[in-house]
């Protein structure tokens, strides 16, 4: 993750850094392991396993703060309580695929709070977005290696 | 859509097109970054978000598996209560 000081000036920007975001999303992300852990002994594999995904998305939304539309668009579907989804497959019967599908629409629909975004916003948050969650997926790998050690 | 016409210059979408190349993995970047294969770097993104997406699916449903074999009391936890302390 770079922290290039925005040209749009975000009021929050200055006091993130590289460091902080990483160890923010690590440490809630393990708390929130451990509260499941204490608290899912009589649950489901599958519901844990949908408690640990909402712990993921969260961590990266509540690292990002309130500085990114993505992380806020997350963190207003998490409080909300909705089922978090993302589309996985555009589903072929409804839209037959076109040479010139437009991606950028495609992509929307897999950023949080896509829709709202235009083109270029739509590039910026792509970015921070998969910055966030490469680093979640290596945090992920990391705890799992941790523990099956 | 937004309504809102930003004066974006061909330059810093070409600036902001190119950062999100440097970010995807070696063997999703294709040759070429031209405007002409902007739309298969689009393409490229979407893939890799969705793929992505799955990987936290799937290391969620390792870890609960994972977490089953632990108590309160188990090494396991003590990893992760160390990996809190300061």
């Amino acid at each position: 993750m770079e922290s290039k000081s925005s040209t749009t000036g975000n009021r929050d920007n200055p006091n993130r850094n590289l460091h902080g975001s990483k160890t923010m999303m690590a440490s809630h992300f393990l708390r929130a392991l451990f509260r499941i852990q204490q608290t899912s002994t009589s649950s489901s594999s599958a519901g844990r396993s949908r408690r640990i995904r909402r712990a993921a998305y969260a961590s990266m939304a509540y690292s990002a703060g309130t500085r990114r539309a993505w992380s806020r668009a997350l963190l207003r579907k998490l409080r909300s309580r909705a089922r978090l989804r993302f589309p996985r497959r555009l589903s072929r019967a409804a839209t037959p695929q076109r040479r010139d599908m437009d991606q950028a629409q495609v992509l929307r629909k897999l950023v949080p709070g896509g829709p709202s975004m235009d083109d270029c916003k739509l590039l910026e948050e792509t970015a921070d977005y998969i910055r966030f969650l490469t680093t979640q997926v290596r945090l992920m790998q990391t705890v799992m290696d941790s523990i099956s050690s | 859509m937004s309504g809102r016409s930003s004066a974006i210059t061909d330059e810093e979408i070409n600036e902001l097109v190119s950062k999100l190349q440097s970010l995807l993995p070696e063997s999703r970047r294709r040759r070429s970054a031209g405007r002409a294969s902007a739309s298969k770097l689009l393409k490229e993104t979407c893939s890799y978000i969705k793929s992505l997406h799955r990987e936290v699916e799937d290391l969620s449903d390792r870890l609960s598996d994972l977490m089953a074999t632990m108590d309160s009391n188990s090494p396991q936890a003590e990893i992760i209560r160390s990996l809190l302390r300061p």
